[in-house]
């Protein structure tokens, strides 16, 4: 079904101990669509996405009010398996963080803890997800060699690939390319462009123009609070409010 | 750059001091500097080792022919016995006489074995004398008999204390191993920070008792437990003395542990996580893969805590220089040998240099562990686990 809300997000806010890091979040984002926040740094753009997933479940004093729907589920609702709900809700970090594994464990990793022990079901699966990263053509020839021994931006696109073994519905990404030099970000880039068509992707970045090419609404974060959230093409050609005309033009931020 | 050279060139003096004092033990003579030991004239057996010594002194071997000798019942003889087979007048006012007494006692009897001093040995002397031959490395290395104070040969057999230490200290890291990566894992990774402020230090604490505390801790409870449980004669077995090694070395395992597991970087963890791995899972083939180096160091620091301790072990394993079969068994240990002998070992004498020599074996087993753990840390590096 076209333009079905995936993650729906009601009045959400949020604190570490005493700082109330969100306030009053509430927005909707479409299955198989890209959706870019932006912000300058300490917006709460990423704890908003590792909201996400439950990642800010392991910080201590964390707390949370409102409800995030994922496919129409409360994932913070009472019963809910945190392991299940990361299994549909893949993400990728501001660093690249392969495993001191071997390229084929690192992406096998997310199949054998949720065991998976078919070996033959394991190869095919690392193999289309390398294929997925647009790595497989790179790497073929050396799986068994340790991951570190790639380059970052082979790095990155390695625990894209392993995020996507697991087959998630939706694609959390946090900076993914912030730590890559051009061609590699354009490589992320495009790659993202491709896998708009299987997975919802939701993507944190400080790049204007990396907003601007790679997603199809953008949400403007400042000081814990969602000021414009609309169609990329909006926010970043006629923006209604002031202060995101005046962060994506450069003036503050 | 300094204090490594210093710490280099210290440890080097002492490992040289140590080996120069303990290398000499093997130029020194098997029997009691200063004594001989006579046989008669007829008799065929020319050389007895310390062992067989002792047994023929303790009368386990009553029979030339068990030496290899003819068949004759041995007469051991020793210098007080003297007046047994002589007469006060025959040996003189001043007891002069004694050489010629013995000279003469040792001819009339075929079966006859004497230890005196070599100031009675007259210049005439009818008997023969057992060759006179130094401590080889065989019996030192390989001896079962630890009997420094054995007339008329002290016995320097190692392998009851070696075998009694690695006893002690293996069982010591099995228990603690296990307890101690389970604490340190419940510390790093589940613990909440309250918890870990009381655990934390209470545990550094347990690392700064004495051992002497330990060791009376272990008289005291562990030592009547043990007698207790297994319905034993007496408590103090090698049992004992690991259970106090364990307790001491958990501090040193749990500390070391902890940290290197939380020096896993959180990135690492928090992508195990996002691939929907449970909590456990991520321990288990993420986290202690990633710190299997620093695990390592906690291992060779609790067993070197646990092979070089002395006092507390002193007290609690029975010290008995037995090779033990099981850690119900009283057992002594090398470090533990060489506190409770020194005291009483002339300095520069032959015990005195066999105490060194035991030194050196302890440092050269503590420097194989050290080697063999580093050897498994470097053998699976971060990157290929």
């Amino acid at each position: 079904m076209e333009n079905q809300t995936i993650i729906s997000a009601q009045g959400v806010n949020f604190w570490y101990g005493d700082y109330h890091a969100l306030r009053d979040i509430s927005l909707d984002m479409e299955a198989h669509t890209v959706t870019a926040f932006i912000g300058p740094s300490g917006c709460g753009k990423s704890t908003f996405l590792r909201l996400l997933n439950r990642m800010n479940d392991l910080v201590d004093g964390a707390r949370l009010e409102g409800r995030i729907l994922i496919e129409g589920e409360d994932i913070y609702a009472r019963g809910v398996m945190v392991d299940e709900l990361r299994k549909r809700v893949g993400m990728v970090f501001q660093k690249p963080n392969p495993f001191p594994k071997t390229i084929f464990e690192n992406i096998a990793y997310g199949l054998r803890v949720n065991g998976v022990r078919d070996k033959a079901f394991i190869e095919s699966r690392v193999e289309e997800s390398l294929k997925g990263a647009a790595l497989w053509g790179e790497v073929k020839d050396k799986l068994k060699k340790p991951a570190f021994e790639l380059s970052g931006g082979q790095q990155q696109r390695l625990c894209i690939a392993r995020a996507l073994a697991v087959q998630p519905s939706i694609l959390l990404m946090d900076e993914p390319a912030s730590a890559l030099d051009p061609i590699s970000t354009s490589k992320i880039e495009e790659l993202i462009y491709e896998l708009k068509t299987e997975y919802t992707i939701v993507i944190v970045t400080h790049n204007m123009q990396q907003a601007a090419r790679v997603s199809d609404r953008t949400a403007f974060f400042y000081l814990g609070e969602l000021i414009e959230y609309d169609e990329t093409k909006k926010i970043f050609l006629n923006p209604e409010k002031a202060q995101t005309q005046n962060y994506i033009t450069g003036r503050f931020g | 750059m300094v204090s490594g050279g210093v710490t280099s060139v210290t440890i080097l003096l002492i490992v040289f001091f140590l080996f120069r004092e303990g290398i000499g033990l093997f130029g020194s003579p098997a029997v009691e500097q200063g004594y001989v030991v006579a046989v008669n004239q007829e008799n065929t057996v020319r050389d007895l080792s310390p062992v067989q010594l002792k047994d023929v002194f303790d009368s386990k071997i009553a029979n030339w022919s068990q030496l290899g000798g003819a068949d004759e019942p041995i007469v051991v003889f020793r210098l007080n016995d003297i007046e047994q087979y002589v007469s006060y007048e025959e040996l003189g006012d001043e007891l002069q006489f004694i050489p010629q007494c013995l000279s003469k006692i040792i001819a009339e009897h075929p079966g006859m074995i004497a230890f005196f001093p070599d100031t009675y040995l007259s210049p005439d002397f009818a008997g023969k004398l057992i060759d006179r031959r130094n401590i080889t490395p065989g019996e030192f290395f390989l001896g079962d008999e630890w009997f420094p104070t054995a007339t008329p040969a002290p016995l320097f057999g190692i392998v009851p204390l070696v075998t009694g230490t690695l006893w002690v200290s293996l069982a010591a890291i099995l228990f603690a191993l296990p307890l101690g990566m389970a604490v340190a894992i419940y510390m790093a990774e589940l613990s909440n920070d309250k918890v870990r402020k009381i655990l934390k230090p209470v545990i550094e604490l347990l690392a700064g008792i004495p051992s002497v505390v330990y060791g009376f801790f272990g008289l005291v409870v562990i030592v009547p437990l043990i007698q207790r449980v297994f319905g034993l004669p007496v408590g103090e077995t090698a049992l004992a003395g690991s259970v106090i090694l364990a307790i001491m070395a958990l501090p040193t395992i749990i500390t070391v542990a902890e940290d290197s597991i939380r020096n896993v970087p959180r990135s690492v963890r928090e992508a195990s996580l996002a691939l929907g791995a449970t909590q456990w899972q991520t321990i288990r083939r993420v986290v202690l893969p990633y710190s299997v180096s620093g695990i390592m160091a906690a291992v060779v620091l609790g067993i070197g805590r646990a092979i070089g301790e002395t006092m507390a072990v002193l007290m609690v394993t029975g010290n008995s220089a037995i090779i033990p079969h099981g850690l119900l068994e009283p057992v002594r240990t090398i470090p533990a040998t060489i506190a409770a002998e020194l005291g009483e070992a002339p300095n520069g004498g032959v015990h005195y240099e066999a105490l060194f020599l035991l030194g050196c074996i302890l440092f050269v087993i503590t420097l194989l562990i050290s080697i063999t753990a580093e050897m498994m840390a470097a053998g699976k590096p971060k990157q290929q686990i």
